[in-house]
């Protein structure tokens, strides 16, 4: 088979290009039925703009998820996050605006820090490590913010501007989640490091007997995914301007959700940062689009709930075609060199 | 033997004195072993007697107590796989660790990959060296495919790769064969020889002794977690090994008392689940205790699961006192008066968190409760007659399970069962991880069930323990009973003979 033909082969039959066929095809329904949805300024913009801060955590979460781990704080780390964002701006104001990107991403990720030693070191499973901190961290930001709130006119306007405005039609976050989404994905396919994260996912004790650096992963990825709900909670603060102290709530559902229906195996060791990109904004346009195709606002949940029931059954109806096949080459090679 | 003895001031590897305890019990009290370079050598031993654990050693798992680790003549401490690996030790488990999700070239080189600019992993420099592996070995594996779904030899094959991409100088090699066929076996063996002629030190563990003779070239013995004897192939034989590997004293051990052996009780016929087991058929008399002898994987439990109603099987039938029992039914196996004390009883046996009395009553909550409700008042009650009658050691009946001794625990799960008031008890491995003191205890206990009319089958891997207590020794050789061996006639060498031997099969 020539490479290009090769090439395509493996883009039709990737799990991730579904993903993308569905996008696409909600869009266009959508579309048909309202075409300001896509064909007007806003609507284009807005398509590209919205799940563009879920991306970048749900690429987050989708490098725990391929080390068979989970992450459940990314949305109170958002959270504190975001409100950080804004009290930097009030009570350090000589600081040049551009330092609460590095501040963001730094505070997120020593809260991932803080998650990974618990996962690494205490060998107590992310799922209750991760469900304990995400009420730990919304705690403090209740704490921490009471019923105070950030309003737009308490940050700078060249900050707010980079939430909303865009670059030749694209946002500049649409760009920037683009970028980290780019640099996670060619990491994982191509570095070392990246790919024992797959190892360590597809088998822990394996990697372990294999003498992968396990626990040293295992908190980087923790690490990666709290910098990047991190650096999403300064650019929630600079798109919707106010936060409080619930901000971000919820968003950890999204993101595992973004990260499974992307085709990120739950139990780790296979998937994609793209999937999970692609996840995000399916599940995003797809809330957009349905009071615009008239479906009521009660209904969106279930449907959120479907698409991830259907992702997974998609799964593992994939993974057993897969499995079968895999067993019946292997049985008429085996014949072959035996007869 | 010349060129053996040109090298023989530096072996490949040697070990001498190697200790190792895993809180009170003692794995290892002197493994000792010398890999000489262009060998092949052989370690036996029986279930329990080191051999892994000196494995899990050499290759950085494990951290030895005492004891010398000489790599070239130097000593090392290997304090990670990593370490020993990077040492230029392979070490092939007896279960393959691949990584399922990925390919079969990405698991040859996980870790060390070829890398170009950036750090980036050159992939085609990755596959073109796989399949010069793969051309080396002589065998045709698809190095783009995930290794889920492989075969165990050709998951194997892979392990092997790895080694050889390693440049090993030292492979060693946990049961490599049990999983495999003729051929593959046969081309295992063409592969290992032409590694030896490239210099390398092998060791090779492994249960099957027309193996071992037609492979190895220096055989090691270790027995009771100590290295017993060093041979060349050539002046040893199947006899002296097994004597070696058993010799010790089982006469004392264990006082049997005497049974009056009655009726058939459990019948089994011609059990077969395909390739697990075929054709398995015996008897076990009321006040007998048969014991199910043979090695680790021969197919044991999976029998007594399967007599059970837990594993469901293709072929044969199982009768109880007459009553035929249903398959696949562990719930009717029970009411018929089958027991089962599984093997691992922290895991399958107990419920370690809960007490003693509600442990022990665990298997008679239906007939225990009145009105649908079960006191505590009810559950003691119960629980002390069986506790004081099996003398489980415990302050008080609310105890934790978990926190009694193995003895102990043992004890509560053979309660539990006897509450059934059962006519077949089987108990898989009764005295693993149980000090020696309180071993004789379970056998006093059996020993005594059986006198009142219960009959035992009894899975062993201690060959004393099947001596000692078996009126019978059936012996199970990769799924099929081998020999049925009377008590009268039952030695240590004629039932290992008979676990290791292939050809008695036939």
């Amino acid at each position: 088979m020539n490479p290009v033909l090769q090439r395509l082969t493996r883009f039709v039959t990737a799990r991730e290009t579904g993903i993308l066929l569905a996008l696409v095809i909600v869009v266009a329904i959508t579309t048909i039925v309202n075409p300001r949805f896509l064909f007007s300024g806003d609507g284009f913009r807005d398509l590209l703009l919205t799940p563009s801060i879920l991306l970048l955590v749900a690429v987050g979460q989708a490098i725990v998820i391929i080390t068979r781990n989970v992450d459940l704080s990314v949305g109170s780390v958002l959270g504190l996050s975001a409100y950080l964002t804004g009290r930097v701006f009030i009570d350090l104001p000589w600081l040049p605006w551009p330092a609460v990107f590095l501040i963001g991403i730094l505070f997120g990720g020593l809260l991932g820090l803080l998650n990974g030693a618990l996962v690494a070191f205490a060998k107590v499973p992310s799922l209750v490590i991760t469900l304990g901190t995400l009420y730990a961290f919304r705690g403090i930001n209740v704490l921490w913010t009471g019923s105070d709130r950030i309003n737009a006119s308490d940050m700078p306007t060249d900050f707010l501007a980079l939430g909303t405005s865009a670059l030749a039609g694209i946002p500049y976050l649409t760009i920037l989640a683009i970028v980290v989404l780019v640099i996670a994905g060619w990491f994982l396919r191509t570095q070392r490091a990246g790919r024992e994260l797959y190892a360590i996912g597809s088998d822990p004790s394996a990697a372990h007997l294999y003498g992968l650096k396990v626990t040293q992963r295992t908190l980087a990825a923790f690490v990666v995914c709290g910098a990047l709900a991190g650096l999403g909670g300064v650019l929630y603060a600079a798109r919707y301007g106010t936060v409080n102290s619930q901000a971000g709530s919820g968003w950890e559902l999204d993101a595992v959700g973004a990260a499974v229906i992307g085709g990120v195996a739950i139990f780790g060791g296979s998937g994609t940062v793209w999937g999970a990109a692609i996840g995000a904004y399916l599940l995003l346009t797809i809330s957009r689009a349905l009071p615009v195709v008239g479906v009521p606002d009660f209904w969106q949940g279930a449907v959120v709930g479907a698409l991830i029931l259907g992702a997974i059954v998609l799964d593992r109806l994939l993974a057993l075609r897969t499995a079968r096949r895999l067993r019946d080459v292997h049985a008429r090679e085996r014949k072959e060199v035996t007869s | 033997m010349s060129d053996t003895e040109q090298h023989g001031a530096t072996p490949a590897l040697e070990l001498s004195h190697i200790a190792k305890a895993f809180g009170a019990v003692i794995a290892l009290t002197n493994g000792t072993l010398r890999l000489e370079r262009t060998s092949i050598h052989a370690l036996v031993g029986e279930n329990g007697a080191g051999k892994s654990t000196l494995v899990k050693i050499i290759a950085g798992l494990y951290q030895r107590d005492a004891g010398d680790l000489l790599l070239d003549g130097e000593l090392v401490d290997f304090r990670s796989t990593a370490e020993a690996k990077a040492a230029g030790i392979a070490v092939i488990y007896q279960e393959p660790t691949l990584f399922p999700d990925l390919s079969v070239t990405e698991n040859i080189f996980m870790g060390r990959q070829p890398r170009g600019a950036l750090g980036v992993i050159d992939r085609r420099a990755m596959r073109t060296e796989a399949l010069a592996l793969f051309d080396r070995l002589g065998v045709r594996i698809d190095p783009d495919r995930p290794t889920l779904g492989l075969s165990i030899a050709d998951q194997q094959i892979i392990e092997i790769a790895k080694a050889i991409s390693l440049d090993a100088r030292v492979l060693i090699m946990d049961e490599p064969t049990a999983a495999l066929s003729g051929v593959e076996v046969e081309r295992l063996f063409a592969v290992s020889r032409s590694l030896r002629d490239e210099g390398r030190a092998i060791l090779f563990i492994s249960h099957r002794f027309d193996e071992v003779f037609d492979l190895c070239d220096t055989v090691t013995v270790m027995r009771d977690g100590a290295y017993i004897a060093t041979s060349p192939i050539e002046s040893t034989t199947v006899e002296e090994i097994v004597r070696q590997m058993v010799g010790r004293d089982v006469t004392t051990l264990f006082p049997k008392l005497e049974a009056e052996i009655g009726h058939d009780v459990l019948v089994v016929e011609g059990l077969t689940r395909p390739g697990v087991f075929s054709d398995v058929s015996f008897t076990v008399r009321s006040g007998e205790i048969v014991a199910l002898a043979g090695l680790v994987g021969a197919g044991r439990s999976e029998i007594a699961r399967a007599i059970f109603g837990v594993d469901s099987y293709s072929a044969g039938t199982v009768t109880l006192n007459g009553d035929l029992l249903r398959r696949n039914d562990p719930a009717s196996a029970m009411r018929a008066g089958l027991a089962l004390v599984p093997e691992d009883r922290r895991q399958q046996g107990l419920v370690l968190e809960s007490s003693v009395a509600r442990n022990a009553t665990l298997a008679i909550r239906r007939t225990l409760a009145k009105f649908g409700l079960i006191t505590d008042g009810l559950e003691n009650a119960s629980a002390r007659i069986w506790a004081s009658r099996l003398e489980v050691k415990t302050s008080a009946l609310d105890t934790e399970v978990g926190t009694l001794s193995g003895g102990n625990q043992q004890k509560v799960v053979l309660a539990k069962w006897l509450a059934t008031d059962p006519k077949v008890l089987i108990i898989d491995e009764p005295t693993r991880g149980i000090d020696v003191g309180t071993k004789a205890e379970v056998h006093r206990l059996l020993s005594e069930l059986a006198q009142q009319g219960l009959a035992i089958l009894m899975i062993s891997s201690e060959l004393p323990e099947v001596l000692g207590m078996a009126d019978r020794v059936l012996v199970v050789h990769e799924g099929r009973i081998t020999a049925d061996v009377p008590r009268a006639e039952a030695t240590a060498e004629s039932v290992m003979f008979a676990a290791t031997h292939s050809e008695a099969a036939a």
